[in-house]
């Protein structure tokens, strides 16, 4: 069972549901507030969708600069997981732990409904319970969700394989190669715009079964295997040698 | 020590997609004027910085800038300190 700390901010509207997926894939799941500077031995850290600050300057601009961030970077260069998602995935970006920038989607309206991703990558703490090009069904709702990448990085995100998941059937907000959501070069630091937690159970799907397609982000890193674990021994603080 | 007036203005990077200015630049022309191109839509902030001089001043801007006001992947920024702009 992994400890796994959801992040609150203020303006984070994804914290309950993103909590409840962790729980129902087995995670030992908590909130930290993000006035706290204590992950409290986590494993895993969620960073979870919504509007922190009210997107004010830029989506997350002012999140990254939030009590608790000091100890997620901590916790990711120290190798220990994270996923970002949505809003989440914006604050990564603006913190510098993923490389690129989110900007408004380029048709300008926000957009909630359901978008179709393939997943690309495997070998990541949160799609390893997937197969490679599989296609989802998961539900975006953003505002922001065009992500932008200098031309040299794109290609360097392509030619090491980080981009994780790719929109197919169409691309919603214009996002540079398709992409919805890429990894960093460790490997251990995720970032998704779509949000698997709304795809937990069957019924949740539009009437194909596939309502639980996102389930699967939060089983995998349940799931993961020993080697990670390994990695985690070697964080800072103590804060994983309990796994 | 005294208050400086500086200015920012933020905007999109050249190279990148501004829907917001493309969305202004259509309604422009379904007004009529077809003169207008190349809208962009950028932000513009007011701020007074407490500083010794005008250079103190304007190279704390530019640390704010850096830090917080400009994400140097997607937006470039100019700065006007007490009416002298600066790249």
């Amino acid at each position: 069972m992994k400890r796994v700390a959801v992040i609150v901010f203020p303006g984070s509207n994804c914290d309950a549901e993103t909590l409840a997926a962790a729980r129902a894939a087995g995670s030992d799941a908590y909130f930290v507030w993000h006035h706290d500077t204590d992950l409290r031995q986590a494993d895993v850290v969620i960073l979870p969708g919504g509007f922190s600050y009210g997107d004010y300057l830029r989506s997350g601009a002012i999140a990254r600069f939030s009590s608790v961030m000091a100890a997620v970077s901590a916790h990711a260069r120290a190798g220990g997981p994270v996923l970002g998602i949505c809003n989440g995935f914006q604050i990564l970006c603006e913190a510098g732990l993923l490389p690129g920038g989110l900007m408004r989607n380029a048709r300008l309206r926000f957009l909630s409904r359901p978008a179709w991703v393939r997943v690309d990558q495997i070998d990541t703490p949160f799609t390893c319970l997937y197969e490679k090009g599989e296609v989802l069904e998961i539900p975006i709702a953003h505002g922001d969700g065009r992500y932008v990448v200098d031309p040299r990085t794109a290609a360097e995100l392509e030619a090491t394989g980080r981009v994780v998941w790719r929109y197919v059937r169409d691309n919603p907000n214009g996002s540079t190669n398709d992409i919805a959501g890429i990894v960093n070069a460790g490997r251990n630091v995720v970032g998704i715009m779509p949000h698997p937690e709304r795809r937990m159970r069957a019924v949740l799907g539009a009437g194909n079964g596939d309502g639980d397609d996102g389930a699967r982000v939060f089983h995998s890193m349940e799931a993961r295997h020993a080697t990670q674990h390994a990695v985690d021994v070697r964080a800072v603080d103590d804060r994983h040698l309990r796994v | 020590m005294r208050a400086f007036r500086v200015e920012v203005r933020v905007m999109p990077r050249g190279t990148l997609l501004d829907p917001q200015g493309q969305a202004v630049e259509h309604a422009l022309h379904a007004l009529g004027f077809d003169d207008v191109a190349r809208v962009r839509m950028g932000k513009h902030m007011v701020l007074d910085v407490n500083a010794g001089s005008r250079d103190e001043a304007l190279a704390r801007a530019r640390a704010m800038c850096d830090r917080l006001l400009a994400n140097p992947v997607t937006e470039d920024y100019d700065l006007v300190v007490d009416g002298d702009a600066f790249r």
